[in-house]
């Protein structure tokens, strides 16, 4: 047990360095500052201690030079401190345009995985090394948390929302996943792991993992399956709109605000379809609450996107990433 | 006056033709469950909170007890999540929340500003029935098969998803509450309205500035956490849909509203215990504080930002970057305050003349744990580093070192400060000494593993864990083995003191203060004259050049 006794978590993310860089300075300052302080005390509680019962000691009332060194100066490291954190936290939070996209559905009290290709997975996801990947979270129940220590990083996944967060793995690896937000009896036990695999052991763990249909495809049957087709057809002379080229786009609403067609708009569309109407078209659509779980709708979105051929790899993430290639060295 | 500073502890005569003391006046249960004296109420909460910190630390005695192993083999997961829960629900808000204020406060703030009673001694005893019914709910949650939430009762798991009592535990919370915030009133308006005649705002001990901000919080706060559970309880009762995504609510509402109150409610924990150390460290270095306006002002200054970061819990539940980030700006600047009070604090040790009693040992306990526990808060603040820290033991290190580790040390610092004036014995010293340097210890073995469990990455609240941790946690179970036992001995030693403990004198530690010109233990009615005052607090030497020591009352 004490022979492999860790003080620093593993870090195997670009995004890790600036997290760790940022808790060492403060970790520098604080340590300077409590043994400073406690060496004031010791120092002054020996030095003056009390000599004799009578003794009082001559009363000094303040100092405003003092007050404002001790207010200013701790200040201005305080907002070091807020500007490191941020700049980092901004960093990490923007997914590069190129991300390659991983899908995750919490609930009580497991993680299920998808990927894009149609692969499955529970409680264990398999990336590649050196290769942006932006997770797409929601969950079917309660909220939890998707918390990777070695990437640094945590979102909770809400139900009703879709929430990301994004990585670029650096070392292959083995690393914990947990549940981070308490979500019932067992909670902890909604843990796993994350495999960070060479670019070519990914490809062939991926390829020999296939069973079936991709996400696309199955979006597309579940799309046929529930009737969207008959509406929402590709020539727009359905009773519904078109959904080809209209993900990632922004989308005219009957109210005369528009709207990005992103993840969350098609999942609130299908789920309570009368919250916004494109223009033009009435409230015809029935809800499909209760018909379609969590992982169907990211397989119907997955279908869409597949429909807007000009929407890159990214889909709507692509506007949250100003540049690109930013990511986190 | 002088001769109190020359011979404190021997000083023993005391006023002969004062009242009859508060203990004595009145006798049966009746006239204490009756009672509208401020004194006897304070150990009406005195007796309530030291019943259910020892329950709430059975709780705690059960989490070391199932994390020294990874496996989760003591308590099945359920009464797990339910131990961590009563944990947290009976010591928040039944045991950090009311212990100075409702202990200390009660007995010793209207004392100390020179008045015979609170402003509103009926809402007063009000208040701890109030207490006492919050507490029943919360007790009668456990043993109606308890409840599996945590204290934060997130929802939806809270309102749609829990199996458990959840609803007699918030409300058991939501009761509570009324009782804070009739404190909180009563306080501000005594302050207002109570002081002696010469007792001016700047002239008031700290420890009354701390109480101030402290109601302040509590009336401006209480009320929000109130709603919120109401809500929760009627989503849960009746359906209605606040909280519910799949209804048009919004599970995030929720955490807004409840860390509103919830992040302030720490300030209401640490502010009193804040007030107490400033007294501790004037009264033991014999020398008036450095920078009273400052270390008075700064109280304030948590009181209000602190209502102004409750987001900096939400960084990683889906609030936008650019909220997150105001709030971590926020956050940084509160910690400013309580830095200003530290400096302050060991700038009075200097040239002081300082006397090692069991209260100046729990002064520098406090000191100790709080500039852990507040140099921690800034790696909480940093967006970055809290996205990877938060949830984890890290974050419950943290709070305990805050919470317990500040907060029970000024509380505990206070208890025995004033002991000798509440009950009218002195406790023994060398046993009091020990106790706060084993607390020191233990609660250091206790929560500093934490911080490294937590950065390793270990959540809270699991009930089993990798492996990995292990080492961490037992010396954590270990530590905490010696924190129970240094809370152990005062409840015993005060006990003791009580039927032998030598008695006390006035002013036992040669200290400034009205409270300290009036018999030990007080004559119910406090002053028999009301003291007119016309100096600084502190003021333990003469001011320059004028030679003569004012007095306290004429």
């Amino acid at each position: 047990m004490a022979k492999d006794l860790q003080l620093f978590p593993d870090s195997a993310s670009i995004g890790a360095a600036g997290v760790d860089a940022n808790y060492l300075y403060i970790l520098g300052v604080s340590v300077f500052f409590a043994v400073g302080i406690s060496l004031a005390i010791l120092y002054f509680a020996l030095r003056y201690r009390r000599k004799s019962q009578d003794e009082i000691p001559k009363p000094i009332h303040g100092s405003l030079v003092l007050e404002l060194t001790w207010t200013i100066i701790p200040f201005l490291l305080a907002m070091s401190m807020f500007v490191g954190g941020t700049v980092v936290f901004f960093r990490n939070y923007h997914a590069p345009a190129n991300a390659m996209e991983v899908f995750i559905v919490g609930k009580q009290w497991m993680w299920k995985i998808q990927h894009p290709n149609g692969v499955r997975e529970i409680n264990e996801m398999h990336v590649p090394l050196n290769r942006p990947v932006k997770l797409i979270m929601t969950t079917e129940d309660v909220i939890h948390s998707y918390f990777i220590p070695a990437f640094r990083l945590k979102r909770d996944v809400v139900p009703g929302q879709y929430t990301t967060m994004w990585f670029q793995a650096n070392k292959v690896g083995k690393y914990h996943l947990f549940c981070a937000e308490y979500c019932g009896t067992q909670h902890s036990g909604m843990i796993g792991w994350v495999h960070v695999m060479e670019e070519a052991d990914y490809e062939a763990w991926l390829s020999g993992s296939i069973r079936g249909e991709t996400m696309q495809q199955a979006g597309e049957r579940l799309f046929n399956r529930l009737g969207c087709a008959t509406c929402h057809k590709a020539d727009n002379t359905g009773r519904g709109p078109t959904l080809v080229d209209v993900f990632g786009k922004a989308v005219k609403l009957q109210n005369g605000t528009t709207t990005l067609a992103d993840e969350a708009y098609i999942r609130e569309s299908v789920l309570k379809p009368a919250s916004k109407i494109v223009s033009g078209y009435a409230v015809e659509m029935p809800t499909f609450q209760g018909q379609i779980s969590e992982e169907g709708l990211l397989q119907v979105i997955s279908y869409i996107k597949s429909l807007s051929k000009s929407a890159p790899a990214g889909g709507a993430a692509a506007s949250e990433a100003p540049a690109g290639k930013k990511g986190g060295n | 006056m002088s001769a109190t500073l020359t011979h404190p502890v021997d000083q023993v005569p005391m006023p002969e033709n004062q009242g009859e003391s508060y203990l004595t006046k009145g006798k049966g249960v009746m006239s204490w469950l009756l009672t509208k004296d401020h004194k006897r109420i304070g150990l009406l909460y005195l007796m309530s909170i030291t019943a259910m910190s020892l329950l709430g630390g059975f709780f705690a005695a059960l989490i070391r007890l199932e994390l020294i192993t990874p496996g989760g083999d003591l308590l099945s997961a359920e009464s797990y999540n339910k131990a961590f829960t009563m944990h947290g629900v009976i010591m928040v808000f039944f045991v950090l929340i009311p212990a100075t204020p409702a202990v200390l406060g009660n007995f010793m703030l209207p004392i100390m500003i020179g008045a015979r009673d609170l402003a509103l001694p009926r809402i007063n005893l009000l208040s701890w029935y109030i207490f006492i019914i919050g507490a029943c709910f919360t007790l009668y949650s456990m043993i109606s098969g308890g409840v599996d939430t945590g204290w934060t009762f997130y929802t939806p798991y809270s309102s749609t998803y829990a199996n458990s009592a959840v609803i007699t535990a918030a409300l058991g919370a939501f009761i509570s509450g009324f009782s804070s915030i009739l404190t909180g009133l009563n306080f501000i308006v005594t302050v207002h309205k109570m002081r002696a005649p010469g007792l001016t705002w700047f002239r008031l001990p700290l420890f009354v500035w701390g109480n101030y901000a402290t109601a302040l919080v509590q009336i401006l706060g209480t009320p929000v956490v109130a709603m919120t559970i109401l809500l929760v309880a009627m989503e849960r009762l009746f359906g209605f849909s606040f909280f519910n995504p799949n209804t048009g609510g919004d599970p995030i509402l929720f955490q807004h509203m409840f860390w509103f109150y919830s992040h302030p409610a720490v300030y209401l924990m640490i502010l009193p215990a804040m007030g107490v150390i400033s007294e501790l460290v004037t009264c033991f270095s014999r020398k008036r504080v450095f920078g009273y306006s400052f270390i008075a002002l700064s109280s304030v200054a948590i009181a209000v930002f602190g209502f102004l970061v409750w987001g900096h819990h939400l960084f990683v539940s889906g609030q936008s970057v650019y909220g997150g980030m105001v709030f971590s700006v926020l956050t940084f600047i509160v910690a400013i305050p309580s830095a200003i009070k530290v400096f302050n604090w060991t700038a009075t040790l200097y040239k002081g003349s300082i006397s090692y009693e069991a209260p100046m040992l729990y002064a520098f306990g406090f000191f100790g744990l709080f500039l852990i526990g507040g140099l921690t808060g800034l790696f909480c603040a940093n967006v970055a580093v809290d996205v990877h820290i938060h949830d984890t033991y890290f974050i419950v290190a943290h709070f305990h070192y805050i919470m317990v580790g500040g907060a029970i040390m000024g509380y505990l610092g206070g208890l025995h400060f004033w002991w000798p004036k509440i009950t009218g014995r002195m406790y023994p010293e060398t046993a009091g000494r020990i106790s706060a340097i084993l607390v020191f210890l233990g609660f250091n073995l206790t929560f500093f593993p934490q911080f490294l469990a937590g950065y390793l990455g270990m959540p809270r609240r699991y009930h089993a864990y990798p492996e990995e941790f292990q080492f961490w946690n037992i010396m954590s179970s270990a530590g905490a083995t010696v924190l129970a036992l240094g809370y152990t001995l005062p409840m015993i030693y005060f006990t003791w003191s009580l039927f032998a403990g030598k008695k006390a004198p006035a002013n036992p530690w040669g200290a400034k203060g009205l409270e300290w010109t009036i018999p030990s233990p007080p004559p119910l009615e406090n002053f028999e004259t009301i003291p007119i005052v016309t100096e600084e607090a502190y003021a333990y030497a003469p001011e320059e050049d004028e030679g003569d020591e004012v007095k306290h009352h004429v």
